[in-house]
């Protein structure tokens, strides 16, 4: 995993709720085999009418957001299925900071897994960022978002901080309880399956 | 002070507990299936890692898998591109696998207790949110994503953040328990607490009207713990249980003493505490259906659409969120649920396509023909449930009813496979979830119980299953 320091773009303002993560990869693309590659799949029956040409009025459509890495939507963002193709394709699309009121437990957690990052802020402070059109950065070290106006400061856990700033792996980290692990196998009384 | 279940379940599994943090916890049970496990297996090859215990893992296909003609090849290349790279991993990691020509083949969370895998007091988790399936026999039983698929197969535990526990009774008795189910006791305690009301926590279903129930009904009730948010659900085991495991194909061949040890062991403690409460008394209450895009947008059969300012009075996400839901629905408010009517029905799904839930769908339909202007179908919830309604005569009732019969798999619950709505097209489905597009682009899904749904079936729109006879 890349590890994360700072993000700088415009935001890309998704106005809206309860955005699910069937939404934002319909199931018909969670066929691939690899991590990669589902960005062109992101938010896909937004992005494209039947004939799959491109829908004017939808957000990620417009030319203006092309290089945007930030993602500003609405509350309990990520909900439904705990697909992880959804933060594969946010990121394969090139979006490393979700902000939003609210995340689904699962997506939240997911996001970390991945190296990115959700930022929960209050929902008038997310209003006011769908509305920022000039580049913001957002400085994960410092906890951090600049405005061209102000300066906004976000919660972490210091652990998932670490966890994206180190970009650590997550098995590796495991492996040193190793130990540990054998001695509850020893113990256990529940019989294998086979 | 005393301990609930999950807590108890909880501390016998941990490895590592940190203040504040996640907790490294061990994994007993570990079922995979084609979807969310192939970038595990290559995060895992390309770490040159193997799987720590293949023997605590099982694999079936369900997902994509098509239901008609098993014997016919799978036409959709990367559906059949996913099946493959299942066979190849679990080959590879030395895996049990029940494949598609398995007669153990069938949906993850219907195969698990029905072969003895799942167990009262484990740790079960799946690459699938409705892993909740299996608390009702007393298992921490959680849904996870793909990396911690591979974190599981890579090291049979996984980090994870405590949950607290949430304790809902289920008090009273229904006085038509062939018309008003399981489905429609958890569609009522969704509605009730809201899709977010269970979030953080792991619900234990306590109280008469959980008893009472059946394992097969109590599988329903944990099954859909997820849509109300909670990281899993939970249900005390009793003789119900332990009888249901015994003799199946895995159960283990030290059965009875693994019962007695948890008999006494696997309960709340009656002086233990619960983060939060609530109650739902069933006397009354109705069969239930979802209008909107989420299950807890759900109302009784004999109401109508509600008037989004119902819901204003929350906050105004809520009510945008009802606003779009019936757009997205095209309905109007106002109009009485039994007026809507209806082009599919779907029974199928790991909420309720077990053996019971066909024999009672089977009694709403039986000599009678559905109505001309709906598509159903029926898809057991595995190979197993398929065989043993055969034996019962269940697939000619459906059939002579014009029924299609299936083969086992996923189907219409998620649309992965050639089942799903065309746009516009309106569903009585069975399954867990009415997002939008869930069972296809465009497709409008109504969240009903088996016997409710059969009974839209036969009329072509949704009535009160109440008014039939189902003797
Ligand atoms: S039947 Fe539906 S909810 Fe159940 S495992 Fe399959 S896709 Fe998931």
């Amino acid at each position: 995993m890349d590890s994360f320091k700072k993000v700088a773009s415009i935001v890309t303002p998704l106005d809206k709720v309860n955005v699910d993560t069937d939404q934002i990869v319909p199931k018909q693309f969670l066929k691939l085999v690899q991590k990669s590659g589902f960005g062109k799949f992101l938010f896909f029956n937004w992005r494209y009418d039947e004939n799959e040409n491109k829908k004017p009025d939808f957000v990620l459509n417009d030319s203006k957001y092309e290089n945007s890495k930030i993602l500003v939507a609405g509350d309990n963002f990520g909900c439904g299925s705990s697909r992880e193709h959804a933060v594969w394709a946010l990121l394969d699309y090139g979006f490393s900071v979700i902000i939003a009121p609210s995340f689904a437990d699962i997506f939240f957690s997911n996001c970390f897994k991945n190296g990115v990052l959700p930022i929960m802020l209050d929902q008038i402070i997310v209003e006011k960022l769908q509305h920022e059109t000039g580049v913001i950065e957002v400085d994960l070290e410092n906890q951090i978002i600049k405005t061209s106006s102000e300066e906004i400061s976000f919660k972490i856990d210091s652990y998932k901080k670490k966890i994206l700033l180190e970009g650590l792996d997550d098995i590796a980290q495991t492996f040193q309880y190793e130990e540990k692990i054998l001695e509850f196998e020893k113990e256990s009384k529940i019989p294998s399956v086979l | 002070m005393g301990k609930t279940l999950f807590e108890k379940i909880w501390e016998s599994h941990i490895i590592v507990e940190k203040q504040n943090r996640p907790s490294l916890i061990y994994i007993d049970r570990h079922l995979v299936h084609e979807v969310t496990s192939p970038q595990a297996f290559d995060g895992l090859r390309m770490n040159n890692r193997k799987v720590r215990r293949p023997d605590l893992t099982i694999a079936t296909m369900d997902h994509n898998v098509p239901t008609t003609d098993r014997s016919l090849p799978i036409l959709d290349q990367t559906s059949s591109i996913q099946i493959q790279t299942l066979e190849k991993n679990c080959k590879d990691f030395g895996i049990k696998l029940f494949d598609i020509n398995s007669p153990n083949q069938g949906i993850v969370h219907v195969i698990g207790p029905q072969l003895g895998i799942t167990l009262p007091g484990t740790t079960i988790v799946c690459g699938d949110s409705h892993t909740s399936t299996h608390g009702a026999f007393g298992a921490l039983a959680l849904g996870i994503g793909t990396s911690d698929v591979e974190h599981v197969l890579a090291s049979q535990t996984m980090w994870l953040e405590k949950p607290t526990p949430f304790e809902i009774r289920v008090e009273g008795k229904r006085k038509n328990p062939h018309a008003v189910t399981a489905k429609d006791i958890v569609l009522s305690i969704i509605k009730n607490i809201g899709t977010g009301g269970g979030t953080g926590t792991v619900i234990e279903y306590r109280g008469e009207g959980i008893t009472d129930l059946s394992m097969e009904q109590r599988m329903t009730i944990c099954n859909m713990s997820i849509e109300a948010g909670a990281r899993a659900g939970l249900i005390a085991p009793d003789e119900k249980t332990f009888d249901y495991l015994r003799g199946r194909e895995y159960t283990p061949k030290n059965y009875e003493t693994l019962v007695d040890s948890w008999r006494d062991h696997l309960k709340t403690d009656n002086d233990a505490k619960f983060e939060k409460q609530f109650t739902l008394h069933i006397d009354d209450i109705a069969p239930q259906v979802s209008w909107g895009t989420n299950p807890g947008m759900t109302c009784d059969v004999t109401e109508s659409i509600p008037s989004p300012d119902k819901f204003s009075k929350g906050d105004s996400n809520q009510k945008k969120g009802a606003e779009k839901a019936l757009d997205y629905m095209a309905l109007e408010p106002g109009t009485a649920i039994e007026d809507i009517k209806i082009d599919r029905v779907f029974i199928g799904s790991c909420t309720n396509a077990r053996l019971e839930d066909l024999i009672e769908a089977s009694k709403v339909i039986k000599g009678q023909k559905i109505s001309s202007n709906v598509n159903a179908m029926v898809v057991p919830g595995s190979q197993m449930v398929k065989k043993q309604a055969e034996e019962m005569g269940l697939d000619k009732i459906f059939i002579n009813a014009n029924f299609e019969w299936r083969e086992a798999g996923c189907s219409m619950c998620l649309g992965m496979n050639p089942d799903i709505l065309s746009p516009g097209e309106r569903c009585a489905s069975t399954s867990n979830r009415n997002f939008e597009g869930r069972q296809g682009t465009g497709g409008r899904t109504h969240l009903v119980s088996p016997v409710m749904a059969a009974a839209a079936a036969i009329k072509g729109h949704f009535v009160d299953v109440r008014k039939m006879d189902l003797s």
